[in-house]
């Protein structure tokens, strides 16, 4: 059900009261507590894909495309078959159903079926007693391919159409092409006061979870295929298991165990796991897969380059009138989520401004590159950093306060955007004084010293989407409970616990709910064979809506409990309250029983206990083609400012402070919530300054390893400084919106605009490399007329 | 995780003991902190049949200072016991200042000084996997023939990355050797060639035994300088050591600069002594010594695109490192790094 059938028109937990942090007297909510795995990553006890051994279990390795784009003219794979201590050789021929993540776009082979599309492409895949016999194996694979033209520059495959990297469609070297137009922009243009007209550039950047990537299966003698996987979604690895290795689904178990970061990355279902399933079915043996970092860094799906061009228009007094944007998106070799990119490079930047107009021409090609996806504020990220980075230039025309014009153009709460979404709850006007008030923003700009400044921007992003993938009525997600006479209820849900701690969130809400302590909880989650449906970690959706059918599940089994205990003692269930493990007559406190008793009173009264929960976006989005695509229940809104300064003669930029604001409705858990919102930060920094997911002339990933790929270390990590703004959303688990990907979009932008106060130039491409750095000074320099601009404070 | 070639480990505990196990072995090669060759090994750049691990020689560890004031550093010393050695931050700040600066923490407990100093060239066309290297069509300094540096280039140009390598150059040290044979001693200048396949006056059989630093004047003062991008772990973009001698009077008496990084041999900077000597530090005069002393090293230097990052940033770095350098060791100061 949807949470306003499921809280009523009035959710317990009351509207959002300026002033007042909360309205209900919660004792778990909004309060920190350690992660209920904490302790057993902390010591090293929690089991990881790879920590799974089973006897007899083989060690399967994967052959790679040398090449960027080519056909292969034969495959002769009779040598590494013959190889002592080598189980089985798969190729494509043996798993030709294609998939793809969106039912529209499957385009992926789990080994390469005729033809490889980028250098790391899998071909082949060998199972043998060990990792080196595997290896040593992969090396007597012999395989002719005929080399074809490599599109390694996305603007060519926007008007190059042969040779095409997927064959058979109309639209050639095209994955997805959308425009939309809401309100007249060009009129709206035309009439502006200030138009400011630019061009943004967006290079790629990765995941790079410490955790590889990382699959074991095993077949029993009753056909049942067990899969444990790195996955961040159990329930479409299940599918497309399935239809790939034509098994009946429910012939099939998919478990993610603990699993170690993934940001997005581990959202695929992903070669390894169809060929670890595929050789164990071949071999009657457990098999596993563990992926080297470079072979990460090919399987990819990170965030995508996009070469943006933005034109906006406003008043003189700073009110937006229109905005237009054109997008080339670099989609590398597969489909992937791209569809859902294309439309999110539009639809998610119409908050929390008002956009009276606005337009997005946004294109996704296909290139011989390692294929991109979703990361980390999926398809938003790019877009935001452009149009916050183009706010400041309008403000800049029009001498307005950068902090100033986003305040004027506040769309305000309960209020739809220009693209049709329902806009809930929105505490961006909150956030953006809380950051003003804790960078001392009115206080220090333009006092900082030489080369130093302040820069700001704003953000939203959705709290999951209504949009399931896969077209059904179903809920989107489901969670069931279950009551041992012991006092322990455990949970079981279909959601991925992916880091983010949405395990601990479960058994947070339970203990408020029963009123019970969080270590009588146990949390299971993730196994298709024990836990209801939920689709998964992807788009912030797991603390809105797992939360939301979790509270669901906890009030029916609160009713019968309620029920039992007001029976026994002839009193009305509203004198019943559940607090602290007891059970408590509120009209006479003398009076209460042991949560365990009241257990055993409703168990005796109702049969075994337990109850089932579930979680329905109501109906949303625009109405036409792509309106439900970025529609959520609910969206976070953030603001940034960071205090940056350059060393002018090396280029080297230095970032002091980031102060993040985040609305995420209510915080479940502060101490998580900061944890995300600094985590976001760091890698939004990271993409800025450090990280380059860059393919060379070769179609050669420049340097995929942990050495070459610059992730900072801690001693490049600014002071992230994390302020909390809670909004209380109406449809959220007691307000609760999400953390998760929300608070990385400002970073960016926040980090070019205090470059611009710091020394007057702007920097649109990313990343801030110190010779881009140092090329614009010297521009800078040369120019009379940029001299002028900015940092001259 | 990429996996390491199958190879016999020997461990000896004695130097005369660990030169025979490796002049038994055509292929045999030494592993000292393993920071340099495990990576490589993982990489199929050396896929030797023996490893002589120099772990468990005692008589190659420490740092010891000779009658005469020298010091005498076993290869076998971390560098992180070089870097915190009183004895080296009095006698020779660049050279315990370069050795702060390699890697990260634990890349610097585990590698040795005799690691660094004998460090393999690097290249972004030649430090990947074997898997990346044979998409590319491999290069001249390991299973293929030509360079993707230089097009056409008939010469190997992969960059000496070692931090402690201009460091004793600018210490006049001398590097003691032992094989079957017997001990040699080369001066540090003498043992580079301008060859990136192999830029060092070395045999396969021959252990490093010792590194030995002169003992410098009253007046010395040193000063390391690395360009990175990140504030730990990476390799030198560039390195920068630098000596400055003063006299009694504290003008320069004698002055060295050496940049590494840049090409496969690290680089003493020509005529940078004319343009220091009888400087003093902390006059205005010295100041546009200095200036003039980093554009010099301008003029000098023109590194190729061998590792990553952009060669013409690193070129620009070169006066402004050199500068930097140059005013920390006249202050006492360094090492000079961004973080």
């Amino acid at each position: 059900m949807s949470a306003r059938d499921l809280h009523g028109p009035g959710a317990p937990w009351g509207p959002a009261e300026p002033g007042s942090k909360t309205n209900v007297d919660f004792k778990v909510v909004g309060r920190a507590h350690a992660k209920v795995d904490g302790l057993a990553k902390a010591t090293g006890a929690a089991v990881y894909a790879d920590d799974i051994v089973l006897s007899g279990m083989l060690h399967a390795k994967t052959l790679r495309s040398p090449h960027a784009h080519a056909r292969i003219r034969r495959i002769d794979a009779s040598k590494a078959r013959a190889l002592k201590g080598v189980h089985a050789v798969i190729t494509g021929d043996s798993m030709p159903i294609k998939y793809g993540v969106i039912p529209w776009t499957p385009d992926e082979n789990a080994l390469a079926v005729d033809k490889v599309r980028f250098i790391g492409d899998p071909v082949a895949a060998v199972a043998a007693i060990d990792e080196d016999t595997a290896n040593a194996a992969l090396k007597l694979i012999d395989v002719e391919y005929e080399l074809l033209h490599a599109f390694l520059d996305p603007r060519e495959s926007l008007v190059r159409a042969e040779p095409a990297i997927h064959e058979g469609r109309k639209e050639g070297n095209v994955s997805k092409s959308v425009q939309l137009e809401f309100g007249a922009v060009d009129a709206a243009l035309s009439s502006a006061d200030v138009v400011v007209e630019d061009d943004y550039v967006f290079h790629g950047s990765t995941h790079a979870p410490i955790e590889p990537h990382c699959a074991v299966a095993t077949y029993s003698p009753e056909g049942v295929l067990t899969l444990w996987s790195a996955t961040q979604i159990t329930h479409y690895v299940h599918r497309a298991l399935a239809r790939v290795l034509e098994l009946p689904a429910h012939r099939i178990r998919v478990i993610q165990p603990c699993l170690g970061g993934a940001f997005g990355g581990k959202s695929d279902p992903f070669s390894l796991e169809f060929c670890v399933a595929k050789l164990a079915l071949l071999t009657g043996r457990a098999v596993k897969m563990l992926w080297t970092r470079e072979e990460v860094f090919y399987a990819h799906r990170g965030r995508h380059p996009m070469q943006m061009h933005y034109r906006s228009g406003a008043t003189k007094d700073g009110q937006l009138v229109a905005v237009d944007a054109k997008i080339l998106i670099d989609g590398g070799s597969y489909s992937s989520f791209g569809l859902v990119t294309t439309y999110y490079s539009g639809q998610l930047l119409t908050g929390p401004y008002h956009f009276p107009t606005y337009r997005f021409d946004s294109t996704r090609v296909f290139t011989n590159k390692p294929p991109c996806g979703p990361k980390r504020g999926h398809g938003s990220v790019q877009p935001r950093f452009a149009f916050e980075v183009q706010l400041d230039q309008l403000a800049e025309k029009l001498a307005l306060d950068p902090i100033e014009i986003r305040r004027r153009n506040f769309q305000g709460d309960f209020t739809r955007t220009v693209n049709g979404q329902r806009v809930t709850s929105n505490g961006f006007l909150q956030c953006l004084d809380e950051v003003e008030r804790a960078s001392r923003w009115k206080e220090r700009r333009g006092k900082l010293g030489p080369a130093r400044g302040l820069g700001v921007a704003g953000s939203m992003y959705i709290s999951g989407t209504n949009y399931p993938v896969y077209p059904n009525d179903m809920p989107q997600s489901g969670v069931q409970l279950k009551v041992d006479r012991s006092g322990l209820v455990t949970v079981f849900t279909g959601g991925n616990d992916i880091g983010q701690g949405s395990n601990s969130m479960c058994a947070y809400i339970v203990a408020e709910e029963l009123g019970i302590p969080i270590e009588r909880i146990r949390v299971v989650a993730a196994d298709t064979d024990l836990c209801p449906v939920d689709l998964g970690a992807y788009s912030s959706r797991v603390t809105f809506m797992v939360g939301n059918a979790t509270i669901d599940a906890c009030r029916k089994l609160r009713e019968k409990l309620v029920a039992a205990v007001a029976q026994t003692w002839q009193c009305a269930p509203a004198r019943v309250r559940l607090i602290e493990g007891l059970v408590v007559d509120l009209d006479d406190t003398s009076r209460s029983l042991t949560s365990v008793e009241a257990f055993h009173l409703a168990e005796t009264k109702f049969d075994t206990l337990g109850a089932t929960g579930s979680y329905n976006t109501p109906k949303l989005g625009g109405d036409y083609r792509g309106g439900t695509i970025g529609a959520s229940p609910a969206y976070s809104f953030t603001a940034h400012v960071v205090d940056a300064s350059v060393d002018t003669e090396t280029g080297r930029i230095s970032v002091h402070d980031v102060w993040i604001a985040h609305d995420c409705g209510r915080a479940l858990n502060p101490m998580i919530v900061a944890g995300q919102m600094e985590g976001s930060a760091y890698m939004g920094i990271a993409e800025a300054l450090y990280e380059d997911h860059d393919i060379n002339r070769f179609g050669l990933h420049r340097g995929p390893s942990l050495l070459d790929y610059r992730l900072p270390t801690s001693l490049d990590t600014p002071e992230f400084r994390a302020l909390i703004v809670e909004s209380i959303d109406p449809e959220g688990p007691y307000g609760a919106k999400e953390a998760g990907e929300g608070p990385l979009h400002p970073s960016l932008p926040a980090l070019s605009n205090a470059i611009y106060d710091a020394v007057g130039i702007r920097l649109k491409h990313l990343p801030f490399t110190p010779a881009k750095v140092l090329a614009a000074l010297r521009e800078k320099r040369a120019s009379p007329a940029l001299a002028t601009q900015g940092g001259t404070r | 995780m990429l996996r390491l070639p199958k190879f016999e480990l020997c461990t000896p505990t004695t130097l005369a003991h660990a030169v025979a196990l490796l002049a038994e072995s055509p292929d045999a090669l030494i592993v000292a902190g393993g920071t340099d060759l495990v990576p490589n090994m993982k990489h199929e750049l050396f896929t030797p049949s023996r490893v002589v691990s120099l772990a468990q020689v005692s008589e190659l560890r420490g740092i010891r200072r000779g009658a005469d004031g020298s010091l005498a550093i076993g290869a076998m010393t971390s560098l992180a016991e070089v870097a915190a050695s009183a004895l080296v931050r009095a006698q020779a700040p660049a050279l315990a200042q370069a050795c702060s600066l390699v890697a990260g923490p634990q890349l610097r407990t585990m590698g040795t000084l005799g690691g660094n100093v004998l460090l393999d060239t690097r290249c972004q066309w030649y430090n990947q996997t074997y898997f990346w290297r044979q998409a590319l069509g491999f290069c001249m300094k390991k299973d293929g023939e030509v360079c993707h540096v230089v097009k056409g280039g008939k010469n190997c140009v992969a960059a000496a990355s070692n931090d402690s390598a201009p460091a004793l150059m600018t210490l006049g040290a001398t590097l003691e050797f032992a094989s079957l044979r017997g001990r040699r001693a080369i001066a540090i200048d003498d043992f580079w060639v301008a060859d990136g396949i192999c830029n060092k006056r070395v045999e396969r059989d021959e252990v490093l035994v010792s590194v030995h630093v002169p003992k410098a004047p009253e007046g010395h003062r040193g000063a390391y300088g690395k360009l990175r991008d990140r504030g730990s772990i990476d390799f030198p973009l560039l390195g920068v050591a630098v000596r400055l001698d003063l006299d009694a009077q504290g003008a320069v008496e004698h002055a060295d600069v050496v940049v590494t990084a840049l090409a496969a041999q690290p680089k003493r900077i020509a005529k940078l002594d004319a343009v220091l000597h009888g400087q003093r530090p902390g006059s205005s005069d010295f100041e546009v010594a200095v200036a003039e002393a980093a554009a010099l090293a301008h003029r000098q230097c023109k590194p190729l695109p061998n590792i990553p990052g952009d060669a013409e940033y690193r070129r620009d770095m070169v006066p402004v490192y050199v500068k930097r350098t140059l005013l920390a060791a006249a202050r006492g100061e360094g090492p000079v790094h961004h973080v």
